[in-house]
């Protein structure tokens, strides 16, 4: 336990140096504009959050004693660590009231150290990526014993992210396409991974690889989702203020709180909307955009109207449609069935006697990829996506 | 038959471990990197739109989106057969250049330096970030963080976003730059190619000047033989975003040189049971398995491998870092797995100077940056990532949609050659069942020379991998194990 101790320590201090040359080094010398940015963003955000009174029982209170947090994670990218390490300062403020226990990703525990606390004995656990092999499936079962509060951190863990687009495959497809069918790949006796080979006496084991890929509340229960792929700093520093909130005050938001905005994109869009209708549809590279207008009113599918708020308009600011990597608006099971009706309430209004409904599907049949424009980040969790799978 | 499981190391597309078996005289039999982790994008990317696949992608990896990025928007130029705009490539390349430097700096300065610094045997508490900075004084800390800050800061303002970035799309990018960011990047990139200066020069009072150091860089513990294949430009300098690839042999010969989007006829991938990772060859002399040596026709990537395929930088002080890396090792080509290092610092200075050069090019800041789009059709794209040569291959059907795709990616290429080293390292450490801490750093520095994706960029800010040495005896009981402390 005192190494455990000493290695969080050293860990912070390494954080709270790091952070602190970052944000000297950056302010000092250049724009600190993303640092307004983020605080700009944040105090829109707070209106988006609600917080509600709830002392469990084993509230901090006022005692000093600091929250044991971990970072465990699925199949993931790691941009979600990336992005928690581009908090800057903000991580110096959760190292005044927590203690990271376990982060494979940046530090040095081991999965056993985990599997040593007690049940319960970890207050927030923050789970990124998507449950992909048995591996991932033990790191979430454990993640939801150990831990009071799980968050389920990136578009992965929320909705099945990218990843889930392999759900429009099996595993069997996949394996075939990587060991056997690429042009590359020189496989006569058709290898592939297995769970367990022994060679020479030697045994090497790998872990079992699912059918699907599924997001974490699909395994076990989660108590709060902070989607983005990968989230914003901004949208990680309003976590990081409930962590602290929750050691200095034993509050938490609802169960179930998702952290983004309570509207969509298109509240935060920055481009003009004039409720146009529009009578044709074009892939990114087939139109250039005007740099004022709404990207959809122009033609160019943008999932705005149906993804939360909250990223920052990043995407949108390099000209470039939104691809829905928040997730669904708020009461909103299914992103892309909501992206349909935005699309069908703008698509050939006002001339649909004149188009009639070979010309409206001529529009439509426009659209490249539906099930990968719709439901680029949550098709596991969709219920298209769950149907998809259901009929394999 | 003992076995020593060290997991999990390293994420390059996720995870990875090592497994080490000793023989029953307690010396090592074998030793296996194993990757454990697969997403399959090659078969889920079907069906996608073309110009949508430089923004998925970059989710392959998120410590180095950025030329997964640039190397998917060049593969849909292909596809497209696109004429690009100067202006676009310009952009391209800066933002890729930014990319490099914030990766090599993150690797060497928060994950390899600890090694060299604060030194192999320094105790693990002090062998971090932490102890470098005690021992290089603040300053020098201040300036290596702020150095990385100016590269993210440019990639976030050329693409919209530092992770996972969306300006790259067939033909082109889809945001010009204007002139205020122009200036700012002016006076980044002018900051930067000082503290690229900086940097070597404290690489060579560091370890240039330290004996012990020296001596392990330039001995055979860290040596392995293999081929080397990186990019050139037409002079035969080193190139990351434009270029043809060349590839040495064991001896420094040329024994290819070809456009990048004849690789599939020049690379091949081979698969093993125990990991999830392919192991890319030169397909002419087909795989032999894990050896080196003359014939081998294993081949390595990366910093090492494009200062081996090139003969020298475009920008003068680079260049002038590379002569001396040339004339230092007597051998050539430089087989030293930690010359790595070196190398890589040579190449930050690089790019912090094509920042500026490209910074002060009258074309960045044109608003030509789409260019016009051809039939869809099958395209190949490829840059130097900053840990090698990186590939994407992809066919479209008549409406753009993809058929197939193929990635080669950096780690893939040295996968064989990791393995190897690795082995190579263990048996020359490893003897009568005598398996000390200081092995588990000897062994980590071997991998940390070629930053095996991921591992990298995160897992440095303790300085150590998360790992841990089971050992287990013929019975399958566990007989030791070590932790990092």
């Amino acid at each position: 336990m005192a190494i455990v101790v000493y290695k969080t320590y050293v860990v912070m201090c390494i954080l709270a140096r790091f952070t602190k040359f970052l944000v000297d080094g950056v302010c000092g010398a250049s724009s600190n504009s993303h640092v307004e940015d983020a605080q700009c963003a944040l105090s829109a955000l707070m209106d988006g959050i609600l917080y509600k009174k709830c002392l469990p029982p084993s509230v901090k209170g006022d005692s000093m004693e600091k929250l044991k947090i971990a970072i465990p994670l699925g199949s993931t990218c790691s941009g979600c660590d990336v992005a928690i390490l581009d908090t800057n300062e903000k991580i110096l403020e959760l190292a005044e009231n927590a203690d990271i226990v376990f982060w494979p990703t940046a530090m040095d525990f081991k999965l056993e150290d985990f599997e040593k606390f007690p049940s319960k004995g970890i207050d927030i656990s923050i789970f990124h990526g998507p449950i992909r092999t048995s591996e991932h499936l033990h790191m979430a079962k454990l993640a939801r014993e150990k831990s009071k509060i799980l968050v389920a951190f990136g578009a992965c863990a929320c909705f099945g992210g990218v990843f889930g687009l392999v759900n429009l495959a099996n595993r069997e497809e996949v394996f075939n396409e990587v060991y056997s069918n690429t042009i590359t790949t020189v496989n006569p006796e058709g290898k592939k991974p297995e769970k367990k080979i022994v060679i020479d006496g030697m045994e090497l084991t790998l872990p079992e690889w699912f059918d699907d890929s599924r997001p974490v509340n699909a395994v076990v229960d989660v108590d709060y989702y902070l989607p983005g792929c990968p989230p914003s700093p901004t949208l990680i520093s309003d976590l990081i203020d409930i962590a602290i909130n929750y050691a200095k005050k034993g509050e938490l938001p609802p169960k179930g709180t998702v952290l983004g905005s309570q509207k969509s994109l298109c509240d935060e869009c920055p481009r003009k909307r004039e409720n146009k209708a529009i009578f044709d549809i074009y892939r990114v590279h087939e139109k250039i955009p005007e740099p004022e207008k709404c990207l959809l009113e122009q033609g160019i599918i943008c999932l705005g109207p149906a993804t939360r708020g909250g990223c920052g308009v990043q995407c949108i600011t390099a000209n470039m449609p939104c691809r829905g990597c928040m997730g669904p608006l708020p009461n909103v099971t299914d992103q892309g069935a909501k992206m349909l009706s935005a699309l069908a309430s703008i698509v050939g209004v006002g001339k649909e006697k004149e188009l009639g409904e070979d010309g409206l599907r001529k529009i439509l049949e426009k659209i490249a990829d539906p099930v990968g424009t719709f439901y680029r980040y949550t098709l596991p969790s969709g219920i298209i996506g769950k149907n998809v799978k259901k009929q394999r | 038959m003992k076995t020593i499981t060290i997991e999990p190391i390293t994420r390059l597309e996720g995870e990875a471990k090592i497994s080490i078996f000793l023989n029953d005289a307690g010396n090592v039999e074998n030793a296996f990197f194993q990757v454990v982790e697969l997403r399959g994008f090659e078969r889920f990317c079907q069906g996608r739109p073309v110009e949508e696949m430089p923004r998925t992608t970059p989710m392959i990896c998120g410590v180095c989106p950025g030329p997964h990025h640039i190397a998917s928007a060049k593969a849909t130029d292909a596809v497209f057969n696109a004429e690009v705009p100067e202006t676009a490539k310009k952009l391209r390349e800066l933002y890729l250049c930014a990319h490099i430097a914030h990766s090599h700096l993150l690797h060497f300065y928060a994950l390899a330096a600890p090694d060299f610094v604060v030194g192999p045997d320094a105790p693990r508490e002090k062998r971090n970030i932490l102890g470098l900075i005690e021992k290089v004084g603040l300053d020098t800390g201040k300036m290596v963080i702020k150095y990385r800050a100016y590269a993210q800061k440019i990639q976030q303002m050329l693409s919209g976003r530092a992770t996972h970035s969306v300006f790259g799309i067939p033909g082109g990018v889809s945001k010009a730059l204007d002139e205020s960011e122009r200036i700012q990047i002016e006076e980044m990139g002018r900051e930067m190619v000082e503290y690229g200066k900086k940097s070597l020069e404290i690489f060579d009072s560091v370890v240039l000047q330290n004996r012990a150091y020296m001596d392990l860089v330039m001995g055979d513990v860290y040596k392995i033989k293999t081929n080397f294949h990186g990019m050139v430009d037409k002079d035969g300098k080193v190139a990351f975003y434009e270029g043809t690839y060349r590839v040495i042999d064991v001896n420094g010969n040329e024994i290819l040189r070809y456009p990048g989007n004849e690789y599939h006829k020049h690379l091949a991938e081979h698969v093993e049971p125990w990991s999830s990772l392919k192991f890319t060859y030169l397909r002419d002399m087909g795989w032999k398995g894990f050896v080196d040596g003359p014939g081998t026709s294993l081949y390595r990537v990366g910093p090492l491998a494009r200062i081996n395929v090139a003969n020298g930088f475009t920008t003068p002080l680079a260049n002038q870092a590379y002569e001396k890396f040339r004339s230092t090792f007597k051998e050539f080509p430089v087989q030293n797995t930690l010359a790595y290092h070196w190398a890589r610092l040579i190449e930050t200075l690089y790019v912090s100077e094509r920042i500026l050069e490209l910074a002060g090019d009258k074309q960045i800041t044109g608003k030509d940056i789409r260019g016009k789009l051809g039939k869809p059709g099958e395209g190949v794209g490829y840059v130097e990532a900053p840990r090698g040569s990186l590939f994407h291959h992809y066919w479209a059907d008549e409406n753009g949609l993809i058929k197939k795709v193929n990635l080669l990616v950096a780690t893939g290429h040295n996968n064989a050659s990791m393995n190897l080293g690795i082995a190579r390292t263990a048996k020359a450490l490893i003897k009568n069942w005598e398996v000390s801490d200081k092995l588990l750093n000897m062994v980590e520095m071997n991998f940390r020379a070629y930053d095996p994706c991921l591992a990298c960029a995160t897992h440095t800010m303790p300085g150590t991998m998360p790992i841990q040495i089971n050992i287990y005896d013929s019975q399958g009981k566990l007989f030791k194990t070590i932790n990092p402390q």
